[in-house]
């Protein structure tokens, strides 16, 4: 009894000084980036709403979010290379740094200690105290004579401190090993093709996947053994044929699969290519209305949900990967940008830049369950993230 | 190699058409404009057009490139880089009004 009357009295206390912060789990909360706002909304996926707003954090074109273990603490890396702490149940900023001049996206390692970012300029990979922000590792991409520096893409958590990233304009693989964080051991991989764009890695963390843009292919290094190199699979997809002009760059994500097929983006081309993951061949491709940038599936593997490039960009397309037709195409508003699957794929959300608003759908259905007001939305990130690879 | 074989006499094309073009745009093309260069050139180029995979496009960083270059190179592209032709969304006076902005310091959109 008594102690239950000082449990109720430190509550109290407690939500004296934070009048806010509700008692609550944060499994089913997610972030929305305002791009040009520099601002996130933090959303509640059960009741389909926005609780929330969390706002001074720099440039946020082509922000990307990894998450805390506990699914608490969003790490938002922003283009301008910031680096911010977000802290989603009291809503508000934990700690934020500016770590470069110019940041593409981050990752988290498998216990959540180290938070990696992946930096354009100056090229390279920076590595940094979850709990503090403060930097351990300082990994440079350099290549060639060792007087350049290339743009850093695609990097990917993997177990064991782990993190394997690509290099653009050098065309390599490196994996970097932080068992011992201020002291990198990094493994690379050369002439893996030109210009990896983005990358991969399956929900397993078996294989990391770099898209490339420069030729038709992918490639791919297979984690538990490195000792293999890299391989090359889907080499030459187009088939000769010239690609069509590329109005953005396609996303590589978690991983579209169902069974043991895999689906990909095509670049270049108005199609979405299928990977039998048993034998890393081409098992089909599927026409869609443009040219693909986000290939995702729903989390059961039963669709695959698409966007586009200009001029499709006010399309998503959905995949039946049992007939490999498309389903249904579906008019989220202008500029689609990102989609956001629940942790067990009910609802999709939809951000639609262009009209300032994320709708969610049913995934049965095809229902419009709901409709935020986000200004100028692009990437979605819900916190079912923390406990995966790749995300 | 990725690539659209564009010809590089082009380039002589571009110099030649009228520099007056670009002052006839409506304003709402303006601010169309503006928005595209900001929201889907930013998608590479950075939303500040600071740089991304793309160089920054701010005016100190274009120096004294040419505007005839850098409507060529927004309406061809370049090939064996990522940057597409946008010709299939911009007319000649479209290209050169943003070439114009981006020498002397882009708009923001509002």
């Amino acid at each position: 009894m008594r102690a239950r009357t000082v449990a109720i009295t430190a509550a109290l206390l407690l939500s004296a000084g934070c009048a806010q912060v509700e008692m609550r789990g944060s499994g089913d909360l997610g972030v929305i980036v305002e791009r040009s706002a520099g601002r996130l909304q933090v959303v509640d996926t059960t009741r389909q709403t926005s609780i929330g707003v969390i706002a001074g954090l720099g440039d946020l074109s082509h922000a990307s979010v990894v998450y805390s273990r506990d699914g608490r603490y969003a790490y938002v890396f922003g283009r301008d290379g910031g680096l911010t702490k977000v802290d989603l149940l009291r809503l508000r900023i934990e700690r934020r740094i500016v770590q470069s001049g110019n940041s593409i996206g981050g990752a988290i390692s498998q216990d959540g200690k180290l938070v990696a970012a992946a930096n354009y300029t100056p090229g390279g990979v920076r590595v940094f105290d979850a709990e503090t922000l403060e930097m351990l590792a300082d990994i440079p991409a350099t290549y060639g004579d060792g007087g350049q520096r290339a743009k850093v893409v695609g990097l990917e958590d993997a177990a064991g401190s782990r993190f394997a990233f690509s290099l653009f304009e050098a065309g390599e693989i490196w994996v970097a090993d932080l068992s011992v964080p201020r002291a990198p051991k990094i493994q690379k991989f050369r002439n893996i093709g030109r210009q990896p764009y983005d990358a991969l890695i399956t929900l397993d963390g078996r294989y990391y996947l770099a898209g490339l843009f420069g030729e038709d292919g992918v490639a791919m290094l297979d984690l538990w053994h490195p000792e293999r190199g890299v391989r090359r699979v889907l080499a030459g997809y187009g088939r000769g044929e010239q690609p069509l002009p590329v109005f953005k760059m396609p996303h590589l994500e978690g991983w579209a699969m169902a069974g043991h097929l895999a689906f990909l983006p095509a670049v270049g081309r108005h199609e979405v290519l299928v990977v039998d993951t048993l034998t890393w061949r081409e098992a089909g491709r599927i026409a869609v209305a443009g040219q693909p940038v986000f290939v995702m599936a729903q989390p059961d593997g039963r669709r695959i949900w698409v966007n586009f490039a200009l001029p499709d960009n006010d399309k998503v397309q959905v995949i039946d990967t049992e007939t490999r037709q498309v389903v249904r195409t579906l008019s989220p508003g202008r500029a689609v940008l990102h989609m956001e699957f629940t942790a067990r794929g009910e609802t999709v959300w939809i951000s639609a830049r262009d009209d300032n608003r994320v709708t969610v759908y049913d995934t049965a259905t095809f229902e419009r369950k709901a409709e935020l007001a986000v200004e100028q939305p692009s990437g979605i990130f819900f916190t079912v993230r923390a406990l995966r690879f790749g995300f | 190699m990725r690539g659209w074989r564009v010809p590089w006499p082009g380039v002589a094309l571009a110099c030649v058409l009228g520099p007056a073009l670009a002052d006839e745009l409506a304003p709402a093309r303006q601010a169309d404009l503006v928005r595209l260069v900001r929201q889907d050139c930013g998608s590479c180029h950075g939303l500040t057009l600071n740089g991304g995979l793309g160089p920054p496009l701010v005016a100190a960083a274009l120096g004294d490139k040419p505007a005839a270059y850098l409507k060529y190179t927004i309406l061809y592209g370049r090939p064996g880089t990522p940057m597409p032709p946008w010709r299939a969304f911009l007319t000649e006076a479209d290209a050169e009004w943003i070439a114009a902005r981006l020498l002397e310091g882009f708009p923001d959109a509002r």
